[in-house]
Formats: C-alpha cells, structure tokens, sequence
C-alpha cells in the first residue's frame, strides 16, 4: 500500500510556485442551474458527435443528444432536463476563439433524470459490455486531451498491458481540481480503479501517482484503499506511489517513466510498453458509467485567480457557461488580465466568456493584472541552453526554435518536435522571455497542414493523371473509330469499284467466252428449222401489214372526210411495208440457200464470227488464241506447210546459235549440234520441196516471212492484240536472220556496230562538253568499237 | 610469380593497374545495368514541389509539363499559386538564387479559394466540367453542376467558360480542423484584456506578476 516500488527521476523540469491552496480552503461546490447551457459537440478529441436531437424537444437530464460518430468519438448527453432551444454555431472554450456546432439546452430546473441501469457486480459482465457502458456514458480524458477512453480501455491484442496508473499528479500551477476529488471521491476512484483493472485482464501493476504536495489526497486515497481491501483482495495490490513535485511530472509519458522507468519510444503510445495511464477523474467518472449507468454530465473544475472574490472547486454541469461560473465566484473583470481555461503553463487564454465548461475543463483561470501581467517583449536568444536542460522530453528547444523561426520544416521534424508535450517549461525559464511553445505550436500546426496540403495535392495530381490519361484513352478511341470507318468506307468503294467492273468484265470473267457465246448464238439463233420459221412469220406479218394498208381508205363514222394528207400518209405506209416485205423475202431467201448448199458449215460460219465477235473486241488474249486456233482448223494445206516451214527455221537458227555459242566455248557437245543444225537445214529444204510442189514459191527475202504470216490466219489477224503483233515481229525477225547468209549477218552486225559507234562517239562529245567524269570509260568504249568494226570489215 | 614482378616492375605495374581499371570498369558497368534509373527523377522532385492545382498560369498545360521545363532549364518563377515558398523550395532544390514571383504570370493569393457553383443560376451547360482538370465537378448536360470542393485546387479555370457567370471563386474559411497557432509576433506589443483577440501566450512566460515572480528564485533554486 505504501510506495513499494522505486520512483525514478524525470529529466528536466521546472518548479514553478504551486499556488494550490487558495483554491482549497472551500470544500467541493456547486453552482446553480445556469440560465441556458450550451453544449458543444465537440468536446473530445477526434471526430464530432452528430446532434441526435430536435430543436424544441423536451430532453432529460443524461438523455444522449449528440451521438458518436465512428470509434473515435464520443457520446454527449443532456446536462439535466430541459428544452432543446438551438442547435447551432456556438463559441467554445478552443485557443482559436471558433465556434462549433453545439445543443443549447433552456434548463426546466427540475433536473429529471432518464432511467439509468446500474449494474452492481459489474464482475459478471463482459469486459466488452463494460466498454460499451463506458463508451454509452461518453467519457473521455478529463485530464485535459479529452482521448475518448472506451477507445484507451482497448488496446490492441498485440499490446500486453502489464501496468495500469491513475494519474492524479496534477502537477500543474493552480490546480487542484484532481486534488479535490481524491480527496471527496477516494472510494470511487479505487473502485474505478479495480473496474479498469477487469477491464484490462488485471495488470500486474496497479499503481496510483500522486505529487507529494497533495497530503490530503494522497491519505484520503489510501485510506480508501485499505477499506477496499477488506473486500475485495485486489485492491491490496493497489500502490499509492508519492513521488516528489515537479513540473510536468502529470503527463502521461512523464508519470509513466517516473513510476516504471520506462520511456515511452517517440511516435508510439504507452500501451505500446504495456502502460495505460488514465486520469484518476476519468477513473472515477468510468465507475460511476458502469456502476450507476450515469453519464458523463458533469465534472470538478477549479475556480482560481485573483479576480475572483470565491475560489473553489466546483461540480460543474458540462455545458455551464464560464462567464455564468465566473459571475457566481465574484469574478471581478477590472482587475482581471485575462481568462485563462487550463492552468497557467499550459492554458490558454478564452477569447469569448460565454464558452461553457467542457469535458476537459479543468481549470478556469482568473488572474489579476498583477498576478499575470502583459509579458514582457521576447529578446534575443542569448543561447544560455537553460531551455534544453528543464525540457522532459529531452529535446533542444533552442535548435527547435531556431527552425521554427526559418520555418524549417524537416529539420523541426528530424528535431522531433513532435515529441514536444508544449508543457511551456522552456519557456518559463528562458531569461529572454521568448514564447517558445508558441514557436513549436505553431510549427505543428504548419506541418500538419503542410501533410493535409500535399496529400491533397497528391491526389490532384493521381486525379489529373487520371484523366489525361482518360482523355489520351478517349482520343485513341475515337481516332481508332475514325481509321475504321475510313477503311470501311475505302472498303466499299473497293467493293463497289470492283462490282462495276466486274458487270462490265462479266463476259470475259465468266471464264469461257466460247461456251458463253454459243449459247447466246443457240438462243437467238437456236436450229436453222426454228430460224426459217421466225423469217418465214416475219414475211407473213410484212405481207398482212401490206395488205391492211393498201386497203381502200374508207370514211367511217369517226373520221367521215378523207382529207389528202391522210391518203399522203397511207402511201408513204404502203411503201413502209413494201420494204419489210422485201427485207424479210431476202432474208428468207438468204437463210435458205445457205441452208441448202452447206448446212454445216454454214451452221459453223455464222457460229464463228458471232463467237469471235464479242471477244476481239474487247481485246481479249484468249479469244483471240481461239480466233487463230480456229484459223488454223481452216487453214489450207498451204498454209500448213508454210508455218511448218516456219516453225523449222525457227528451230534451225536456235540451234546455229548454239553451235555458235558451243564453238566459242570449245563444247563437247559441238558435234552432235552441228548435226542437229544439219538435219533440220534438210528438213527445211523438204518443207520447200512440199512448197513448191503446192505452186508457191517461199521467198527468201526477210519481208516475205511477214508478208506469208498475215496472210495464214485472214480474218483474225486485222484485230490481233499488240503483243501478239510484237510476238509475231520478234518470229519474224527470227526467221530472217534465219534466211540470212553469213555475209549479209555480216553486213547487218557492222550496220549496227555502226550506229553504237556513232552513238557512242556522240555520248563521248557530250561527256567531254559537260566534263563528265565518266569520260575515259566512253573513251575506252568507243576505241573497243572501232577496233571490232575493223575486225569484221 | 615475384621473379617477374621484381624483373619487369614497369610492365607488372601496368598490368596491375590495367587489371585493376578493367575490373572496376566491370564493377561500375554492372552497377550501371542493374541499378539503372528509370525516368527523370529530378522532374519528380520538381513535380513533388509543384502545388499541383494544374490552373496552366505558368503557361504549361498542367504541374509535370512545368517540372519538366523547369528540368530543361526554364524560370521556376512562374508558379503564382505555389508563390514564394515553392520558388524558394525549387531554389532550394536546384541550388540557384531564388527569384521573386514573375508577375506577368499572376499573383500568389494568400487565401486559397474554391469554385462554388450558384446552383440556381446553372443551365448545365457542361463546358466547367470539360475545363476543370480536377473532374472536381459533378453534372450533366442540362443537369444543375456542382463542385467537389475537397478536390478543387482553385485553379479558376472554370470561371471563364461559364455562359452565365455562375462560377464564384469563395475563399476556403479555416475551421477547428485547419486551424493552428500563428507565430509569434516578432515586435509585438500584446494587450491583455478579459477577451484579448490578439495574444494568446501561454501563462507561463517567466517574470510575469506574482503568480510566478513571488516564490519564483526559491523555486529555481530548489
């Protein structure tokens, strides 16, 4: 029960005059129902409770009107019963003079309370349940932070929670509110104790720290826990730790390394070392949730200051405007310097009176102007490192100060100025009077804006990135769109190009014109009999025209006068029919002797021309082949010993030039073509023989081999396609030089070295003119030239 | 082994020195394969400190496209939203004079704005949304628009294609959540008053009345 384990020092720290007692002469208070209350919403750490309530609704004192919205936020509850008056903008007790949403609540000064639901072995009941309560009631850290504290009773499962302290330091100037209500509350407060220690799987250490300037407390408290003990076993394990004041021994990273020794690592909780510190008020206000279902509706707050004619501690409803607690403890606003909520080292001043007491009010601060006058100007910093030795969180607030000044943001954070409690001991001893906790309040507040600005402006950035590259993905779309329908437009004018030419082709594409063609001859023509029939009713309807206008012209009853130019026309009609008459006999006649004489061949006669017809004239290749093999079927026997004649010279110089070309090569095989080109010269000479013996005289001469060949196939080879012309040329030519003798080869191969020599000679004059460089290759040419020219003359 | 190097110091010393040279040069090759960086990465930097409302004042059709300007050798001046500060973060960063703002491109405001859309007066024309390059504002065609004003930049380039002038550019109010301590004033001349609106100090300031002056050498001194 007594202190049994060691206390352990606290780097650092102050010891400001306490000015505790003034505010402890008077037992606990309490004030009458204000006139209003004004309830803000927000008054814990984290996320706003959403109103739960009407305007004009009758609520009941601990009627839940402001609802937790998420984990990390808490309940707020009706102060007692009354009329919703306004939920609105409201000014509350915040260093920025804001205001925020708040429940103004007209109280009916009945205070009704709602049925609460106590629970009297709280033992039997779930550890979850009894987080609900404590959530349900909305308690929150009355120490000041206001951390929600169901969210603090549930670490997670990877946090051994070995120790539990009840902090009841209070190391703070001033105040004496936790003081007061150890000293009123002891039993509760080991009772909350006990309650905690459930909910936390009894933790092995229980300990309550407590500064040794608080006598009272600390024996009212132990006293406590020896009549819990008769009780209840485990309270025996409660220990009472009285450690020696120093400022800021209270806050919750500092108690825990005087009471374990252990230092809480920087950026981790205490729960991360298996220590939960809880406030002993909170303590005290968990029990009364569980114990009696009360919630959070009020709380002790200390009235201190000069300018105050009472100073006390308070039981204050949560809601009370200060300025109406400030008028019950004669509170006089001449002499004050100002109104401080939170105590002198880490208050702040409230710039709007008509804030209301809150969950973390725990100190109203009325100074005189002599208590805490204006300060005096900040000099120069004299680097005397005084500030660095009282800092508790071994920090170095001068480097921190500098940065803070430069606006340097890493190297503040690389200082971890986050570790910073803003516990304000720097600043009070700093010989140069320079607000330093400002300097680091503020640099917090600019690098935690400084976060929310570049997360935003990350995300500006993924969200611009984003839709460039839905753009990109849109134009690509459609320009894809766009080529498809091009190529499906080019696609169908192919389509219909090819379509028209194939209408136009059709004939020709439709792979045998022959076949084609003598279909269409047996449709119009069909057998010769059916033809003699349609030419001899041709003659019969010529001759009943005719005998219908050579008719008299009778007057009728339409047209009763004849008149002459009536009987003009009759006569030019007659003549009209005379001639169709005529026509259609001829045809018949025709039609008839050609039947008569040859009726094959006259079959074939017109089948031929008509065959041919369509297809020279498109200038088809293989109509005309057909056209020449037809040719040839008709062909005389003259004309076939002339092309056979052909065909043999043709032969007969293919093989001279190769005994040539063997000759010059020095072949083997030279004999065997000499002889070869010896055969066919005999073959020739038959093929001439058979000529002659048919009566025509094959001319030797390089023109009669054209002249022979146009007149084999007559009738197809007027209309010939070019490239048969030139095939027929290059035959020809062949055939020619075939015919020639060696002297007239001779003769031609110097006419046309000539002409290379001449054209040569001129591309020389023309290089030398322009000064090609090219000139002595022409040179070499043209000397070449003229010595083959010599050799062959 | 030691023969040689002691008969032929010159050519044993060349040969270190070339084994030596071609191994590193391995070494330095290998590193330059495997460890390869990929992309630009002082445009990322530059980019990191551009404050990425994409408004185009600078005369580039968004942040990146000027960080790579600026990478390429173009002024870093020409950010009005980013002002001073980011100049000076570029300065920093590129290790030049920092410049002062280039007024041709627009001023720095202090205050960050956000588009808000009178809603009554909207024909739901569309033509905002095509212009915000946040796609910070929601809509139709012939649909009331509105904006999104968590993921507005104040970029203004919205205002001008709006037919009806509907477009208001509204100064952000700092509430609880954005709201932090200023500096202390240098030269500051504080009067307390109950309600002070100027100076919010802690009370802790040393020397200050008797609340701290009475006890206060004891004190020091225990």
């Amino acid at each position: 029960m007594t202190s049994l384990i060691k206390v352990w020092e606290l780097p650092g720290g102050i010891h400001p005059p306490e000015h505790k007692d003034q505010s402890l002469q008077l037992p606990l208070g309490r004030v009458p129902l204000p006139p209003v209350l004004v309830i803000p919403l927000n008054q814990h750490m984290g996320t706003p409770a959403q109103p739960v309530v009407q305007v004009g609704e009758r609520v009941l004192a601990g009627q839940l009107i402001g609802a937790a919205d998420g984990t990390f936020s808490a309940n707020t509850h009706a102060s007692t019963s009354g009329t919703v008056i306004a939920i609105e903008e409201r000014a509350i007790p915040h260093p920025s003079g804001m205001n925020s949403e708040s429940v103004v609540i007209e109280p009916d000064g009945k205070d009704e309370w709602i049925e609460l639901t106590p629970c009297e072995d709280y033992r039997s009941l779930d550890r979850l349940t009894l987080l609900d309560k404590i959530r349900a009631a909305g308690v929150a850290g009355l120490g000041g932070a206001g951390f929600p504290t169901a969210v603090k009773l549930a670490p997670k499962s990877t946090q051994v929670i070995d120790t539990l302290i009840l902090n009841g330091a209070e190391c703070e100037p001033y105040i004496t509110a936790d003081d007061m209500l150890m000293q009123v509350r002891a039993a509760e407060l080991v009772a909350g104790t006990l309650l905690l220690s459930h909910i936390l799987h009894h933790p092995k250490n229980l300990l309550i720290g407590i500064e040794d300037n608080k006598p009272k407390a600390i024996a009212a408290v132990k006293a406590a826990v020896a009549g819990a003990a008769v009780t209840d076993p485990e309270a025996a394990n409660i220990q009472v730790v009285v450690f020696p004041t120093k400022y800021p021994s209270g806050g919750a990273k500092q108690l825990t390394q005087i009471l374990t020794g252990r230092e809480i690592p920087s950026g981790h909780h205490s729960a991360d070392i298996g220590v939960i510190c809880v406030n002993v008020g909170t303590a005290v206000a968990a029990w009364r949730a569980v114990r009696f279902g009360e919630p959070l509706v009020s709380r002790v707050t200390t009235m201190v200051g000069d300018a105050l004619a009472t100073q006390r501690n308070v039981d204050v409803l949560l809601g009370t405007p200060i300025s109406y607690l400030l008028t019950q403890h004669g509170f006089n606003a001449n002499n004050a310097s100002r109104v401080v909520m939170g105590g002198p080292m880490m208050g702040f001043t409230l710039l709007d009176l008509a804030a209301p007491v809150i969950k973390t009010t725990n100190c109203i601060l009325a100074p005189s102007k002599q208590e805490l006058p204006e300060p005096t100007p900040a000099q120069a910093c004299i680097r005397c490192g005084i500030c660095a030795e009282v800092c508790p969180a071994s920090l170095l607030p001068q480097q921190l100060f500098w940065y803070a000044q430069a606006e340097d943001f890493d190297r503040l954070e690389s200082h971890n100025l986050f570790d910073c409690i803003e516990c304000g001991a720097c600043s009070y001893v700093c010989p140069s009077t320079i607000p330093l906790v400002q300097y680091y309040r503020a640099a917090k507040g600019s690098i935690r804006l400084h976060e929310i600005e570049k997360e935003k402006s990350d995300r500006s950035r993924q969200r611009f990135e984003f839709r460039q590259e839905r753009i990109a993905k849109e134009e690509a779309e459609k320009e894809a769109k766009r080529v498809a329908r091009q190529k499906a437009a080019e696609e169908a004018k192919k389509k219909l190009a090819e379509k028209a030419a194939e209408t136009a082709a059709a004939p020709v594409s439709s792979a045998d014109p022959i076949s084609a063609a003598a279909v269409k001859v047996s449709a119009t023509q069909a057998t010769p009999d059916e033809q003699k029939a349609k030419l001899e009713r041709l003659v019969a309807a010529a001759k009943n025209t005719l005998e219908f206008q050579q008719k008299p012209l009778v007057p009728n009853k339409t047209n009763p006068v004849i008149s002459e130019e009536q009987l003009v026309k009759q006569q030019v009609r007659i003549k009209q029919a005379e001639l169709k008459l005529a026509e259609a006999e001829q045809k018949l006649a025709d039609f008839i002797t050609g039947l008569g004489t040859t009726p094959a061949a006259a079959a074939s006669a017109a089948a031929a021309p008509i065959a041919a017809e369509p297809a020279v004239d498109m200038n088809d290749p293989v109509a005309a082949a057909i056209a020449r093999a037809q040719a040839k079927l008709t062909m005389s026997p003259e004309d076939k010993a002339r092309a056979n004649l052909e065909s043999l010279r043709g032969r007969l110089a293919k093989a001279e030039e190769k005994v040539a070309a063997a000759k010059a090569d020095g072949s083997a095989n030279l004999d065997a073509l000499q002889q070869g080109a010896e055969k066919l010269q005999q073959k020739i000479a038959e093929a001439l023989a058979e000529l002659s013996a048919l009566g025509i005289e094959d001319k030797p001469a390089p023109v009669a081999a054209p002249a022979t060949e146009p007149a084999a196939p007559e009738p197809v080879s007027a209309e010939q396609s070019a490239a048969q012309a030139a095939i027929e040329k290059a035959k020809a030519k062949a055939a020619a030089l075939a015919n020639m003798s060696d002297d007239e080869k001779r003769a031609e191969q110097i006419q046309s070295l000539q002409t290379r020599l001449t054209k040569a000679r001129e591309r020389l004059a023309k290089a030398e003119a322009e000064n090609d460089a090219n000139i002595e290759a022409f040179r070499a040419g043209v000397t070449k030239l003229e010595e083959k020219l010599q050799e062959l003359a | 082994m030691i023969e040689f190097v002691f008969q032929n110091p010159i050519l044993s010393a060349l040969l270190a020195l070339g084994g030596l040279s071609a191994a590193f040069g391995a070494v330095l090759g290998f590193a330059a394969v495997k460890f390869k960086v990929e992309g630009d990465p002082i445009v990322d930097q530059i980019d990191a400190l551009l404050p990425q409302t994409q408004c185009g004042q600078c005369g580039h059709p968004g942040c990146r496209p000027y960080a790579q300007a600026i990478a390429g050798g173009e002024d870093i001046n020409k950010c009005p939203p980013g002002g001073q500060a980011t100049i000076n973060a570029l300065a920093d960063l590129l290790d030049v004079e920092a410049p002062s703002l280039d007024a041709e491109h627009g001023e720095h405001l202090d205050v960050k704005r956000v588009a808000f859309i009178r809603e009554d007066e909207c024909i739901g024309c569309t033509k905002c949304i095509q212009a915000c390059p946040m796609d910070a504002i929601l809509g139709a065609a012939k649909q009331m628009h509105t904006v999104i004003a968590d993921e507005c930049t104040g970029c203004d380039l919205c205002v001008e294609p709006c037919p009806v002038d509907c477009i208001d550019m509204i100064p952000v109010e700092t509430d609880l959540k954005t709201w932090k301590w200023d500096l202390p004033a240098t030269n500051q001349n504080p009067v307390f008053h109950v309600v002070a609106n100027e100076v919010n100090l802690i009370a802790s300031d040393l020397g200050r009345g008797h609340a701290f002056g009475d006890q206060h050498d004891g004190n020091k001194a225990a």
